[in-house]
This record gives structure tokens, C-alpha cells and sequence, in this order.
């Protein structure tokens, strides 16, 4: 012991301090970091039938070899989750070009969808899609609202309705759309919005999030109809129209009375 | 024995009506304690005079009354709300009701609103109740404002009463921007950190008045306790009062009328307060407090519990104030961004500070001065009781329809972006639409605007010049067809030609008796040149001498055709020269149908 604290002012003992601070925290790191869920079926076949789907369907943008080609970008490492999601939400293949993919009718079955995932995904790691665990609700709601208005609602609104962006692009309306589509928009960021990925915000809190939408859209309005969740605007606007013009029938019918 | 029954009973039924007791002085216990209070207070005297108060009557009068029931209507729920409300920052971990926000630390504000809406009862209709009542009362004050402005109620003597409604029509709006402030909630919690960014677009003091008004730095734990005793002390003490201000000088100056037959700048024609307006009054407040209670039974207003608590690292899409403050937020969505630079390391935020500090007071003074302007061009120094139709004011009609253009493209442009998501528009453009709108469309409506009245003023010198196109095709001994016009009678004549129409001012000389500049020339230049302008293409309404050349040449003769009467047609000629013009309106012969209306 006594040796080595003579020792510890030796020049190549910060080094070995230095080494030994590296080795724990990339070891550390190693053990905890935050993985992908992924584990998408690696099966061949399926590989095999998604890359015809692929060159079918896909590859007049995203190039025969999904390199990213005429107008789309490159495929390799963005996961069978972001597949799954444009796919699932209708959004492509792309009906057409536009400020920002539209919502549309689901072209594959979902058969056909996690074929054509399974072969992008094959073409270099990304994120899997979530498993059900993660995204059918059963989080903290009270969190997961924390968690959405602090991340999400300045695009999404606080109910989730939309919002707008610049130029035509809009955050979307959640409402409409399932916990795996939302928790696989969190982990590949489409289009405008930002990637919440697991560092940022851990899949439990995704979870949380998406049960508090879960919530959001099941739950009755106790003050009676929403108008929309959209804040004052349509207020003012029911104020101004319905409101007030029940109340000038009324006075109009007063006023006749005088007659 | 039966006839003298029948004629008694007869006699009974004639005196039914009539009051069996003498009017004797004590009038039952009513009337002793009317006496008691009257010997004490004097009041009857006071209220003789409210009582007898004769009020007119049209639909357009009663947004005053809206306003000031609605006014009612928020001081009785506000101060339910107050029972519960805890005007404080102080943070607290919620644990009631609502299991979306349990376990989430707020304030204590926040989480007051959120028992009184989810767990006293009653409280979240009250609290729906007082949000929809103040969304309603600013409606109706913005509507009183049209009404008295395009009829011209805001002349000699009334040009202070105007004031005062414009100083009410402003704090009303301050008023409610506190009020829904005071929750602490989401949405509240972003338009008070935008207020502090108006404040710090100030330049120089910006600063201070922000650290002094928050108590520090944003957002402090002094907002909400100074915001409560601003909302629930200061200016409801503040409205009450200049309301109560605003309401006698209608009382002195007596209420305008809209011209009719029997109308005069001397005298009220309507109901006395006591019974029949009362009991209407009175009912139309129940009407008021009900369809707002309807409203907020069935519509959600401002849900705080889904907008969650305020921290100011959240805001949420859609972030708008309440509808009217929306035409200030709309001036800051507006307002290009290259106003903001930065001269000597210092930040000038024009873009913010003309839209949010500078644009109400503007607007607040060339409203106040209009009546004056108004006065002044048309040189006017009557007294006016009777209200202008507004197609007999062009001018101004149009000027009023430019500037409710003007703060209708800035009241829609704060709703910029739910536009630019339920139109699938792109909110640049929809922003770009509104600026150019802002500069050309008010021009082109007062244009527009003043031509419609010029029309329709020429219709109504048609009207009663001709009558009213029967549809009757009537064909003469000769062979010769044409319709029958049916002539106005007195009533319905009586308010196409009862107005005004002022001539342009002359220009007096320029240079005295001497030929030396008179001092004031330019102004009264200016003056003229307005004159001019206001009244320059003005339609003049009929006079009788036109009336009677009317009926001679155009359509006596239908007259003559369908009814040869030819005493009529005599008492025509002679009653509008003999009782002079002030009644030629009320005699001109009977014709055609007059008499079914």
C-alpha cells in the first residue's frame, strides 16, 4: 500500500489514471447504454421479398440499391421503424411531391409492410420497430404529459391537434394515429420533426408519453365540446357567431315587440 | 226584476276598471315603507325621475345592455370563483381529482383552477360561465361601438360619453387579458411571457418597468397576487365606476332615437322605464345570463386542465390570446421582422413594440378624437338626439367600415397559423396575404362603402319621389300600359327624408379686409378641403316642393288613374305650402293603399 502511494506522483500515473477513467466509462457505457429495440426478423426470405416490394415500388426515388436517388434520399440505416412508419401512415410511397408527405391511404398489407422493413433494415442498423409493451399505453399519464409539453406540444399542440409550421409544413394531428406509429415518429424524426432518440428521451418515456395521448384521446371533456382543442381561435370565433347572434335574435325580437 | 239586474251588471262590468279604493295617501304597507325610506332618504324624487324615463326601443340599443348584463353576470361568478382561488405562486405537488396531472408540481394558483373546475361543485360551469360572459361582454361593447359610431350617437352632447366608452371598451380588455393570466396555466403562462417581452420592447425603461412589475426576474412569485388584486379590485372598482359614469350621462343627455314620424331632437319617443322597459329590461338580463350559462354548459372554455401548468420552458401550438387582444397579436404577426435592429450594441424591438405597446393607444386617441374632427369639419355646433341612418353619412360610414377592415385583417391574421392548418395553406403566404391586405383593403372598402350609401340614399330619394313598384300593370282608356307605383305613406316616409346633409364648408377668404394674410388661413383651408371632401357628392334628401313636382308630372297621374279622387290630389297641393315645411312631410294626399300599413 505504502509502495503504492509512493508512487503516485510516477509521470506514467496519470496516464494509468486517465486509462483506467476511459476503460470504466466505455465499459459503463457499453453496459448502459440505451439499445435500439429492434431485433427485426432477419430472415431471409423476407429480406428477399421486401427488396422485390422495394425495387417495385420504391426504387424510382430511393435508387435500385436504396442509395438515395432521384429525389429521395438514402434508405441504408434508417431502420425498419422509420419503414414502418411512412409506410403504415399512408405517407409512401410518396402520392406525390409535395412540402411535406401527406397522410394517405395505406398502400401494403402489413404483411408486405414488415417484408419491405425487414429489407431496409437489413441494409445497415437503425431502429427497430418498438415492441407492443412500449406503445399500447399502461404509462404514467401525469408524466408523459410533463414529457409532451415540454418536447412535442409546441409543434403539436397541447391536445395533440396539429400546429402549424413555415411554409405549408404542419406538425400533424395525433389523434388519429397508433402508439407504434407515434413511438416510431419519436425515434426517426420524419420530415420536420426533431428524433427523440432513447438518450433523449428513454423508451419508458415514450411509453409515457404515448399514454398520456392514449388518454388525451379517450377521455370525456368534462367542460363539454372541445371545439377542436385548438385554443382561443375558435372561442372567439363561436363567441362572435353563435353567441352573439343568439343574443341579437333575442333583442330583435324584443325590438318587435315595441311595434 | 231581470231588466234591472241586466242593467245593473252592465253597469258593474263598465265600472270593472275602475279602482275601488280611493288614491288615499298611505297606500298599504308598500307604500308605508316606500314613505318611511322617502321621508329619510328623499329618494322618491330620484326615483320619480328614473321611473318616468322613457326609453326608445330598437334591436341595435340593447348591445349597451348586453354589455352592461354581462358585466353583471362577471362580477356575481367572479366572486364565486374567488371563494376558491388561490392567487399564488407558491409551488404544490397536485394530488386531487384528475388523475392526468396527479403527482405534477404546479402552483397554487394552477392547482386551485384545477379543484375549482374538477372538484367544487358547480365550479367548473361557474368558471365556464365567467369566461364565455367576458368573451360576450367585449362582443357586445365592440358592437354597442359600431352602432353608436355609424349612427352618429357619438355627436354634440355626447362626444364625452364616448370617451368614457372607449376608456371602458380599453379597460375591459385589460381587464380580461389579467383575468385569464391569473391561472397559471399553459396558454396564460405564454401570453404573460409575451407581455413581459412587449414590455421589454420599451426602449431604455423596458427593463425596469419589467423587474418592477414582476417583482424580478420573470416570472417571479409577484405576478399572480398583483395580477388577482388588479382583476378582482382595481379595475372592476375602476369599470363599475366610469360605467356608472357612462350610464348617467345617458340618463342627462337623454337616449338617441332613430328618426321616425313624431320624432324630434326634443323629445324621446318609447317606453317609460317603469313597467313596460323594466319588466323588458329585466328579462332581457335573465335572457343574457341564460344563453351564456346555455353556452358554457355545452362548450368547453379555456381548459386549463389539458393545457397543463405553466413552466416556461413549454409553450404549445396555437398559442393565442382571448379574441380581443387577438388584433394586437395579429399586429405582431404582422409587423416585418426588419423593424428590430441594433444601433451602437443596443437592441430596438420596433417590430414588437409598434404592435404591442404603441398600436392600442394610437388607435384608443384617433377614436377619441373623431367626434372632434367630425365637429369640426361639418362645422356643426347642434345639439343631436336623432340618429343619422348610416347611408345618409357616407363618409363616415365608409371611414368606420375602413377601420373595422383594418382591425378585422389584424384580428384574423392572429389566427395566422389555424388557418394555415385547416386550409392546408402555407402560413408565410396566408402572413404575406394579411400585410398587403392591411395597406390596400381598407381604401378600396371605404370606397366601396361610401358608393353603397350613395346608392342607396339615391334609392331612397327614388323610393319617395316614386313609391314603391307595385307590380300592378294598369292599362290605361288608351291603350297605353304601365305599373303602378304605390306611393309611401307619411310613416314610412317620414325617415328616408328626415336627415341632413351637410354642404362643404366655404372657404372664408384668405387675407382680411387689408389684404393681409388672416392668421389661421392654412387651417381653414384645410378645413374646407376636408368639407369638400367629406360632403362634396352628397345626396340631398327630398324636399317637399320636389315631392310635390313629383306627384304632378311623374306619378300623379297613376294616382289619378286608380283613384280619381280629385280631392285628394287638392288637399296634396295645397296642405304642404300652407303648413309650412316642418309638417309638409305629414300631409301629402292619401294615395293608393296608404292607410293598410
Amino acid at each position: 500500500m505504502s509502495s503504492l502511494a509512493a508512487r503516485r506522483r510516477h509521470p506514467a500515473a496519470i496516464l494509468l489514471v486517465l486509462l483506467l477513467g476511459l476503460v470504466i466509462t466505455g465499459g459503463l457505457y457499453a453496459a448502459l447504454a440505451p439499445k435500439n429495440a429492434d431485433a427485426a426478423p432477419d430472415n431471409s426470405k423476407t429480406v428477399a421479398a421486401g427488396q422485390k416490394l422495394f425495387q417495385s415500388n420504391c426504387a424510382s426515388c430511393h435508387g435500385l440499391d436504396a442509395a438515395g436517388g432521384d429525389g429521395g434520399p438514402s434508405l441504408v440505416g434508417v431502420g425498419a421503424a422509420a419503414v414502418d412508419f411512412q409506410v403504415s401512415t399512408g405517407r409512401m410511397p410518396l402520392a406525390n411531391p409535395g412540402i411535406q408527405a401527406q397522410r394517405g391511404p395505406v398502400q401494403f398489407s402489413n404483411e408486405e409492410i414488415s417484408q419491405l422493413a425487414a429489407y431496409v433494415a437489413s441494409l445497415g442498423p437503425g431502429p427497430g420497430i418498438p415492441s407492443k409493451d412500449l406503445t399500447s399505453g399502461g404509462g404514467d399519464i401525469a408524466k408523459g404529459g410533463e414529457l409532451f409539453r415540454v418536447n412535442c406540444a409546441m409543434c403539436h399542440n397541447f391536445a395533440g391537434s396539429g400546429g402549424a409550421l413555415t411554409r405549408g409544413k404542419f406538425a400533424p394531428n395525433l389523434m388519429d394515429v397508433s402508439g407504434q406509429q407515434i413511438y416510431e415518429a419519436m425515434e426517426t424524426g420524419p420530415q420536420s420533426m426533431p428524433v427523440f432518440n432513447n438518450s433523449n428521451l428513454s423508451p419508458q418515456d415514450k411509453k409515457d408519453i404515448i399514454s398520456f395521448l392514449m388518454n388525451v384521446k379517450t377521455e370525456t371533456s368534462p367542460g363539454g365540446w372541445t371545439l377542436g382543442s385548438l385554443g382561443p381561435v375558435p372561442e372567439g370565433l363561436f363567441a362572435w357567431t353563435i353567441g352573439i347572434g343568439m343574443l341579437i335574435v333575442i333583442a330583435v325580437w324584443l325590438g318587435k315587440k315595441a311595434a | 226584476m231581470s231588466d234591472t239586474t241586466t242593467a245593473r251588471s252592465t253597469a258593474d262590468a263598465l265600472r270593472a276598471d275602475d279602482k275601488k279604493e280611493a288614491p288615499a295617501g298611505n297606500g298599504g304597507p308598500v307604500g308605508a315603507v316606500a314613505n318611511w325610506v322617502d321621508e329619510r332618504t328623499g329618494a322618491a324624487k330620484g326615483v320619480r325621475f328614473l321611473l318616468k324615463k322613457v326609453f326608445p326601443d330598437h334591436w341595435s340599443f340593447m348591445f349597451g345592455e348586453m354589455a352592461m348584463y354581462s358585466l353583471v353576470v362577471l362580477l356575481i361568478t367572479g366572486t364565486f370563483l374567488t371563494f376558491w382561488f388561490v392567487p399564488s405562486m407558491g409551488e404544490t405537488t397536485y394530488n386531487g381529482s384528475y388523475v392526468p396531472l396527479q403527482g405534477v408540481q404546479m402552483s397554487e394558483a394552477f392547482a386551485s383552477t384545477v379543484k375549482i373546475s374538477m372538484d367544487v361543485k358547480g365550479g367548473l360551469l361557474i368558471r365556464q360561465i365567467h369566461h364565455w360572459s367576458a368573451l360576450i361582454f367585449l362582443v357586445s361593447i365592440a358592437l354597442h361601438m359600431f352602432r353608436v359610431f355609424f349612427t352618429g350617437a357619438f355627436r354634440k352632447p355626447r362626444e364625452l360619453n364616448w370617451i368614457i366608452g372607449l376608456l371602458l371598451a380599453m379597460l375591459s380588455m385589460v381587464e380580461g387579458f389579467i383575468g385569464y393570466s391569473l391561472p397559471d396555466d399553459l396558454l396564460s403562462g405564454t401570453g404573460i411571457r409575451a407581455m413581459q417581452g412587449f414590455i421589454l420592447s420599451i426602449p431604455v425603461v423596458g427593463t425596469y418597468i419589467s423587474y418592477f412589475l414582476f417583482g424580478g426576474g420573470f416570472p417571479g412569485h409577484d405576478i399572480i397576487p398583483r395580477f388577482f388584486t388588479i382583476h378582482v379590485l382595481l379595475l372592476p372598482a375602476v369599470l363599475v365606476g366610469l360605467f356608472t359614469a357612462h350610464i348617467l350621462l345617458v340618463m342627462v343627455h337623454k337616449h338617441t332615437q332613430y328618426p321616425g314620424p313624431g320624432r324630434t331632437n326634443k323629445n324621446v319617443v318609447g317606453f317609460p322605464l317603469m313597467p313596460v322597459y323594466a319588466a323588458k329590461a329585466g328579462g332581457f338580463f335573465f335572457v343574457v345570463f341564460g344563453i351564456t350559462t346555455l353556452i358554457a354548459g355545452l362548450v368547453t372554455i379555456n381548459p386549463i386542465w389539458a393545457y397543463g401548468p405553466y413552466e416556461p420552458t413549454m409553450v404549445t401550438a396555437g398559442s393565442q390570446p382571448d379574441w380581443y387582444m387577438g388584433f394586437a397579436d395579429g399586429a405582431l404577426r404582422l409587423l416585418p421582422g426588419f423593424l428590430e435592429f441594433t444601433v451602437l450594441g443596443f437592441t430596438f424591438s420596433f417590430n414588437i413594440m409598434i404592435g404591442a405597446i404603441l398600436m392600442i393607444p394610437i388607435l384608443w386617441t384617433i377614436m377619441g378624437a373623431y367626434p372632434f374632427v367630425e365637429a369640426w369639419v361639418t362645422g356643426d355646433k347642434n345639439e343631436h338626439h336623432i340618429l343619422d341612418r348610416p347611408r345618409n353619412q357616407p363618409t363616415r360610414t365608409g371611414l368606420g367600415m375602413a377601420a373595422i377592415t383594418f382591425y378585422g385583417i389584424l384580428f384574423a391574421a392572429c389566427g395566422n397559423d389555424i388557418m394555415a392548418i385547416k386550409f392546408n395553406m402555407s402560413i408565410n403566404d396566408i402572413t404575406r396575404a394579411f400585410q398587403i391586405g392591411l395597406i390596400i383593403m381598407p381604401p378600396i372598402v371605404f370606397w366601396v362603402t361610401k358608393r353603397l350609401c350613395l346608392s342607396l340614399q339615391r334609392a331612397d330619394r327614388e323610393m319617395v319621389l316614386h313609391g314603391r313598384e307595385s307590380g300592378r300593370i294598369v292599362r290605361t282608356g288608351r291603350g297605353k300600359f304601365f305599373e303602378a307605383h304605390q306611393n309611401l305613406d307619411d310613416f314610412q316616409r317620414w325617415p328616408l327624408v328626415a336627415y341632413d346633409a351637410h354642404a362643404p364648408i366655404e372657404l372664408p377668404s384668405a387675407t382680411d379686409e387689408n389684404g393681409v394674410r388672416r392668421k389661421g388661413a392654412r387651417k381653414d383651408r384645410m378645413r374646407a378641403r376636408l368639407s369638400h371632401y367629406y360632403f362634396k357628392d352628397r345626396i340631398e334628401p327630398v324636399t317637399p316642393a320636389e315631392l310635390e313636382a313629383a306627384h304632378h308630372d311623374g306619378q300623379a297621374h297613376e294616382a289619378i288613374e286608380s283613384h280619381p279622387d280629385e280631392a285628394e290630389q287638392g288637399l296634396m297641393h295645397g296642405g304642404a305650402e300652407e303648413i309650412g315645411e316642418a309638417h309638409a312631410y305629414g300631409h301629402p294626399g292619401e294615395h293608393a293603399d296608404a292607410g293598410k300599413n
